[in-house]
């Protein structure tokens, strides 16, 4: 197994299904009386948020609870951090501290490449600007297979903010691995310069692709894009690229409705479709417990 | 002052033969060139070169000492074979009054490793929006003729048009750093396949090539002479090509790390390879050798550009943009043009024509007698590893550690004396 989890990129599909099949084991222990497991008793876990993102944080940390290891939280605000430490001397900190993994949620990409340079334990990236967030992609792909069957073939839309979304680059290449054909849906503002090498379509054309997905994965759309001139208006853009229930219907029957949240309703879907028994969002944060107890479990204490 | 007789160096790799070097010029070359009690300096099997000019150079004194000051930025300097360097004005206080340029004059001469050239700024604090007291830096002890808001794009075209058209009247140029700043606004690399795949900003080609076909437009029109700092993109090289031809008065440099280091090295997020304008791709890497062969880019600056650990031992979006340059300029350019250029055509763009940009009469001579002895001795065959730890400069932030480099300074002369003897500078 890999050393660190910075990018989905990290991942061969061997080592991906690995981690999911293990997740599946994670899940079911979720329904015993006793949620844990002795597994990383006596390991420390340093969650190092330095954006706020209680759901991750929350996610990491029930994983990490139900593995028996010591979780200590170190946000950024509050802290040292916000007195102007750096990274580096952050990172000595904790390596001084024993800490023996690290999930790092930072707002500048590369920031958890940076902190594994430093520190001795593991690094998983928990989201890094604009570049990964690659235990999101493994708990889609988890979600993926459990209400498909399957993955490998199956074709997957990625929707909204492209450009901005470190969910997407993590899905793109993570759903590719594992066979998944993709193709992204944005207006062309919000298509990264050089999305041509990635291993995925891209479509201006929301309509155009319903038909033939198995899987519809909206990316959150922040207003604040209309002032840098990306889209002329929140209106605008929910009538050419939102989830609504019209859409929905043109979609294949069996077809489910993915969103990393936190969600805005009203811009890139509407409350009907976030509701709906399509809709897997509410499943796709218990799957991220289990996902992130799989990850844990095999950078920190699983098979050798 | 010491007397020396070069012994068997190979002019512009000519045949070998000696130099006397007395009284701060050259004072006899061949057979004739000895003296009594001259200190002899065994140059068999090097290269002498007129002293390297740099007409891009961060001293980073007054303000910032703690990355460089005018003397540890000296010494690099000598080392890598210069005996000239343009001085940056983006110091703090900024280098755009009479009393900046002459005290960063002074501290040069102090120095006395090189000749320190001051730019002034265009701008009053480099804001872009006034311009600064051009004539009166002109007119000071430090004689400013090049004058450059580096850092910042002189974006304002009326305010451009205006400063290309006033310093004409002392033969001076406008050094443009061509970045079209809402095209750049939170720019973190160069736009292409890899900025995509990092989620980096990204700072696209067209933000240089859009100001250099404007300001190429503009100095023809007003008949003035323009400077292109560190051209980095193929786009770049094809309109300075057509402003050429089309009679545009336009000089444009590159730098030795956008002639060797390309975008992929960002997949490191290490910000030492951090720089503005970005390091681009293999294609525009390519462009730019043939350009510099050709003559289309004129010169090599090394743009050297000192930062603190701190500023670079971070996240790649917090670090400062900059590379150290002094210390392996020459090492690069033989290491990717050498073969088409030959040594005439290096000094050439190392030293000649730098000088001729920046109106330093007494830089980029020939050795040969009568000329002001400021030269540099290279051995081509030599081969050294680069040592960040080991670099005369106060920072560390070199880009290119680790990294096997053909070439070694052995020494330097700065009108006559000695600077650098057996590869480590005098003082």
């Amino acid at each position: 197994m890999i050393h660190d989890l910075l990018s989905a990129a990290d991942l061969d599909a061997d080592s991906a299904t690995l981690i999911l099949d293990t997740a599946v084991e994670m899940a079911a222990m979720a329904d015993r009386d006793i949620k844990k497991l002795p597994t990383l008793r006596g390991r420390t876990v340093v969650n190092l948020f330095y954006e706020d993102s209680t759901r991750t944080r929350i996610s990491f940390e029930a994983a990490a609870k139900r593995l028996s290891a010591d979780v200590i939280n170190f946000s950024a605000k509050g802290s040292s951090v916000s007195k102007g430490e750096s990274l580096k001397d952050t990172a000595l900190t904790l390596q001084a501290m024993g800490a023996d993994a690290v999930v790092v949620r930072h707002q500048a990409s590369g920031a958890p490449h940076r902190l594994a340079t430093w520190v001795d334990g593991r690094v998983i990236n928990a989201g890094d600007g604009t570049h990964e967030h690659p235990t999101q992609a493994l708990l889609d792909a988890y979600t993926l297979r459990s209400r498909l069957g399957g993955i490998a073939g199956r074709h997957v839309a990625i929707v909204g903010d492209v450009l901005h979304s470190r969910v997407a680059r993590s899905n793109v290449l993570l759903l590719h691995t594992l066979g998944a054909k993709v193709t992204l849906v944005a207006p062309p503002t919000l298509v990264p310069v050089g999305v041509s090498e990635w291993n995925a379509d891209v479509s201006y054309d929301f309509d155009a692709v319903l038909p033939s997905v198995d899987a519809v994965m909206m990316l959150r759309v922040q207003r604040e894009r209309m002032g840098e001139a990306y889209f002329p208006s929140a209106r605008e853009y929910s009538r050419r690229y939102g989830l609504d229930p019209v859409r929905v219907s043109r979609l294949p029957e069996h077809a489910i409705v993915m969103h990393p949240g936190p969600m805005i309703r009203g811009m890139e879907i509407t409350p009907e479709v976030a509701d709906s028994p399509r809709s897997t969002i509410v499943e796709q944060v218990a799957n991220g417990v289990a996902v992130r107890m799989s990850v844990l479990y095999h950078l920190l204490g699983g098979f050798k | 002052m010491t007397t020396f007789r070069i012994r068997g160096a190979r002019i512009l790799g000519g045949d070998p033969t000696d130099l006397l070097v007395r009284d701060g010029v050259v004072a006899a070359v061949g057979a004739d060139a000895d003296a009594p009690g001259a200190e002899s300096v065994d140059a068999d099997g090097l290269v002498a070169l007129p002293g390297l000019v740099d007409l891009h150079t961060h001293l980073r004194e007054p303000g910032r000492e703690d990355a460089e000051t005018v003397l540890t930025g000296s010494r690099a300097a000598a080392l890598g074979g210069y005996t000239a360097v343009c001085a940056m004005a983006n110091t703090d206080p900024v280098a755009d009054t009479a009393g900046v340029v002459e005290q960063v004059w002074r501290l040069g001469r102090e120095a006395g490793l090189v000749d320190v050239q001051p730019i002034g700024a265009v701008t009053v604090g480099l804001g872009g929006e006034r311009l600064a007291e051009l004539g009166a830096m002109a007119d000071s002890a430090a004689s400013v003729r090049v004058f450059s808001d580096d850092g910042h794009c002189v974006f304002d075209p009326r305010l451009m048009r205006r400063a290309l058209e006033y310093v004409k009247a002392f033969d001076g140029v406008i050094a443009q750093h061509a970045e079209e700043p809402r095209l750049t606004v939170g720019a973190q690399m160069h736009e292409g396949v890899v900025s995509a795949r990092l989620g980096l900003t990204g700072w696209p080609a067209v933000a240089e090539e859009s100001i250099i076909a404007r300001d190429a437009l503009l100095a023809g029109h007003v008949g003035a002479r323009l400077h292109i700092c560190h051209v980095s993109t193929r786009g770049s090289v094809d309109i300075i090509r057509w402003a050429k031809a089309r009679g545009v008065r336009i000089t444009a440099e590159v730098t030795p790390h956008h002639l060797l280091l390309t975008d992929t090295r960002a997949e490191s997020f290490d910000p030492v390879f951090k720089v503005n304008p970005p390091l681009r791709t293999a294609e525009d890497v390519e462009a730019l050798r043939e350009a510099l062969v050709e003559g289309i880019v004129d010169i090599v600056a090394t743009d050297h550009a000192p930062h603190t650990t701190e500023d670079k031992e971070c996240e790649w979006a917090y670090a400062r943009p900059g590379m150290l340059g002094l210390e392996t300029a020459l090492s690069i350019v033989q290491d990717v043009a050498l073969d088409r250029l030959g040594w005439d055509g290096i000094a050439e763009r190392m030293s000649r024509t730098p000088a001729r940009i920046a109106g330093l009469t007494d830089h980029g001579r020939d050795p040969a007698p009568g000329v002001p002895a400021n030269l540099t001795l290279v051995d081509p065959a030599a081969r050294r590893q680069v040592d960040p730890g080991s670099l005369a400069s106060r920072s560390r932030n070199t880009p290119y550690a680790g990294m096997t480099l053909p070439g070694r300074i052995v020494a330097t002369f700065l009108r006559g004396e000695a600077t650098v003897l057996d590869g480590k500078v005098v003082k």
